[in-house]
């Protein structure tokens, strides 16, 4: 139960730290030139990896082949008939689910 | 193919007063809320067996970085400590750093408004704030934050007290929401072939690290693609 807690209090702290350290040491001035640059390009970058590591990541450092291609799938098509994220995300745990109950 | 759009564009810096610019946010945000509220019932009854559903919706309210909760209770679950499931946690925030530095000079206000202001990063709401040259709405990125923070709490709440009412959040394919949410907001940032080139290096070097290092890492090494068009060949 104490280690629940110490994980709670550790993660309320660091979190607050993390999300706090860019806005207060960059903050209110130019970034430098080369900064500048590439930020620009870090959401693609981070939402790619994001996407690669939340369909295939399994436990500890294992790669995972499972339903949640066949979610992703449904998402890519919802999303290139340009309907709204809510249905995107419901498409993708629909099929996931239909595929888990069936496999 | 031509680029789609699943999120509304916010407006131009300057364009409106700070109030209709978090408005504009929380409005632009609510889908994102929808889908933090799946994700906070499922994270409620996955933490519950293992935190106890008080620590889980404490949690929630304190914390509010889904990803890293999901981490800091694999660790727990598995019989891990607390400090590798900080670490574990922590790993997966890393990435608020470079978002963080990104958003930092659109931020007006002293260090301590700055520090406020970037509690309220969140994957979706930092994608949506983004303006794609290097400039952030930071009132925007506060309203779409407000949409979410109540649904992952709300979302928490349900599912650690409902808990096994709901089901297996699996069998529901409720793990299946992340990936496509965050495909989701990816698609909206690739209109240009230069963001489309580091889209690809990045997810390369993610699914490359993925066996080899402790969650989290395989994300923050992402960041690296940046850098690419910056190489010999321009």
């Amino acid at each position: 139960m104490t280690a629940v807690w110490i994980t709670v209090a550790g993660l309320c702290v660091t979190t607050a730290c993390i999300k706090a350290f860019g806005p207060v040491v960059f903050g209110g001035r130019a970034l430098p030139t080369l900064l500048a640059r590439v930020i620009p390009l870090l959401a693609p970058a981070l939402l790619a990896a994001l996407v690669v590591t939340e369909t295939l990541g399994g436990v500890g450092r294992t790669l995972v082949i499972d339903a949640r291609i066949g979610g992703l799938l449904a998402a890519a098509v919802a999303i290139s008939r340009r309907w709204p994220l809510a249905v995107v995300v419901l498409c993708a745990a629909a099929t996931t689910a239909l595929l888990r109950a069936v496999g | 193919m031509a680029p789609t759009a699943t999120a509304p564009t916010a407006p131009t810096v300057g364009e409106r007063s700070e109030g209709q610019r978090v408005l504009a946010g929380l409005r632009a945000g609510v889908p994102y809320g929808v889908a933090s509220l799946l994700l906070g019932v499922s994270f409620g009854v996955l933490a519950r067996p293992v935190l106890g559903p008080v620590a889980t919706i404490v949690m929630s309210v304190v914390v509010f970085a889904g990803s890293a909760q999901f981490a800091a209770l694999a660790v727990l679950s598995a019989g891990g400590g607390a400090a590798a499931a900080i670490v574990a946690g922590m790993l997966l925030n890393l990435r608020f750093v470079p978002m963080g530095i990104a958003i930092a000079p659109s931020l007006r206000a002293g260090p301590l408004g700055r520090a406020l202001r970037g509690q309220a990063l969140v994957d979706a709401s930092w994608a949506l704030a983004n303006r794609g040259d290097g400039r952030f709405d930071s009132e925007f990125l506060v309203g779409s934050t407000l949409a979410q923070y109540p649904a992952w709490v709300g979302g928490t709440v349900l599912g650690a007290l409902a808990g096994g009412d709901l089901g297996d959040p699996r069998s529901l394919g409720l793990d299946a929401i992340f990936p496509a949410f965050f495909l989701g907001l990816l698609v909206t940032e690739l209109r240009r072939p230069q963001a489309r080139l580091v889209a690809a290096l990045g997810a390369g070097i993610a699914l490359v690290l993925i066996p080899f290092t402790p969650a989290g890492v395989p994300i923050i090494a992402a960041a690296v693609a940046v850098f690419l068009p910056l190489g010999p060949r321009r």
